[in-house]
């Protein structure tokens, strides 16, 4: 009889711990990932993308399609080049698309959005492995107040 | 000269109980596996170890996170960022709170237990009676302490994070007002199932392997005294504790930087 209790309560602490497991996994991580299913390489080169990190995501319309996954330089002028993976139910992006870098609220982390582009005939679609036609840098706040500064010294 | 002697010695004293703890370990969880006999064994430790520091820890999670509600809404609500209380509550259980005060409440409740009974073991010659009946005690007294320790702390520090959560939960979305919705979706948003979720689980593990394992070595080595096992039980806790905290400095380091 003592050790029926024993493996009673041992299983109550094990179910327990698998109720917590899936507590865990369900109601607190997010497992909706969209870059966990099937993704296809996009690249687009910018001259500055400020605060842009791997695993920063890309954004169409607000909306989480994809996630960026590499950061690097490129050529003789050090363009900074950024690649990202699209989730492939979007996979319909033409190749007029811009993709920019933008910061979510005033001092928010920065991600990509693509602003979809026109469709006619013979635009194609952007494909594995393609690059971005269009693209707008980041912002750069120093910058901006610098430029603010001169153009306030012209008057 | 003597100064420099005894610096030697002392390393040497800490090498050769490192090499000993280690010895000590290797032959308590290496060799035949017998699942008939140790099985039992294995199930009556998890229930002193791990059923019996359930309510401490379910306790102790509960409070920790009503308090991390509490404190975190009293601060977030100046900058209007209430809605980031889900991720802070979630967060800083699953990374930090949760593996480290388990591993400390563990220490505390369930390390300094072992070093006790095993040190009064030794003290009053029953591991020398196993001996005597070709009984190894490695196997049938330090084994099933080690695995229930190893395999129940890890499971302590899940309920202490879930437990926890819902503490924060009831403070901040019952009592304080923090919208239900966002303090949920918000959470889901910045939780990373592999990075937080996994990552907490390999630390508890970790620090489950060092406390179980300083328990039963400072118990097994202990002086057959009543003094000696008090010196044990104590130096459990402390190194234990000591281990744990650093340690979770450097998986820390390793993980989130």
């Amino acid at each position: 009889m003592e050790t029926r209790k024993i493996e009673i309560l041992v299983g109550v602490f094990v179910a327990a711990t698998i109720v917590a497991l899936v507590f865990l996994a369900l109601r607190v991580a997010s497992n909706t990932d969209i870059t966990r299913g099937s993704s296809y390489t996009l690249s687009a080169s910018f001259d500055n993308i400020g605060g842009l990190k791997v695993r920063s995501p890309v954004k169409i319309g607000g909306v989480t399609v994809g996630r960026v996954t590499n950061i690097y330089l490129e050529g003789d002028y050090y363009e900074p080049v950024v690649e990202m993976q699209i989730s492939t139910t979007y996979d319909q992006i033409p190749e007029t698309s811009t993709v920019s870098v933008l910061t979510s609220g005033l001092l928010g982390e920065q991600y990509l959005g693509i602003e979809p582009g026109f469709i006619d005939e013979g635009i194609m679609m952007l494909e594995n492995g393609d690059r971005f036609m269009n693209s707008n840098s980041a912002m750069v706040l120093e910058e901006l107040i610098g430029q603010f500064l001169f153009s306030q010294g012209d008057n | 000269m003597d100064v420099i002697a005894n610096l030697g010695r002392s390393s040497l004293n800490i090498l050769r109980g490192m090499g000993a703890a280690l010895i000590m370990l290797l032959q308590s969880i290496i060799g035949k596996p017998q699942p008939r006999k140790s099985f039992p064994l294995f199930m009556r430790q998890m229930y002193v170890v791990g059923v019996q520091s359930m309510l401490i820890i379910l306790i102790s999670g509960l409070f920790i996170g009503m308090v991390l509600g509490l404190q975190g809404y009293t601060i977030l609500v100046d900058f209007g960022a209430e809605q980031a209380l889900g991720p802070m509550v979630a967060l800083s259980l699953l990374r930090e709170l949760g593996p480290v005060v388990t591993a400390l409440l563990f220490a505390g409740r369930a390390g300094s237990a072992l070093t006790a009974e095993i040190g009064l073991m030794r003290a009053t010659e029953q591991l020398s009676s196993l001996e005597m009946m070709a009984v190894d005690p490695l196997r049938r007294v330090v084994s099933p302490r080690f695995w229930a320790g190893f395999i129940s702390m890890p499971m302590l520090a899940l309920l202490f994070t879930a437990v926890g959560i819902l503490g924060g939960y009831f403070v901040g979305v019952q009592w304080l007002g923090v919208d239900d919705g966002a303090f949920w979706s918000v959470m889901q948003a910045s939780v990373d199932w592999r990075d937080d979720v996994m990552n907490g689980v390999i630390k508890s593990l970790v620090f489950a392997f060092v406390v179980t394992w300083i328990a039963l070595y400072k118990g097994y080595t202990a002086e057959p005294t009543s003094e000696g096992i008090s010196a044990a039980t104590t130096s459990t806790v402390v190194t234990g504790s000591l281990a744990v905290l650093g340690f979770d400095f450097v998986l820390t380091a390793i993980m989130f930087s």
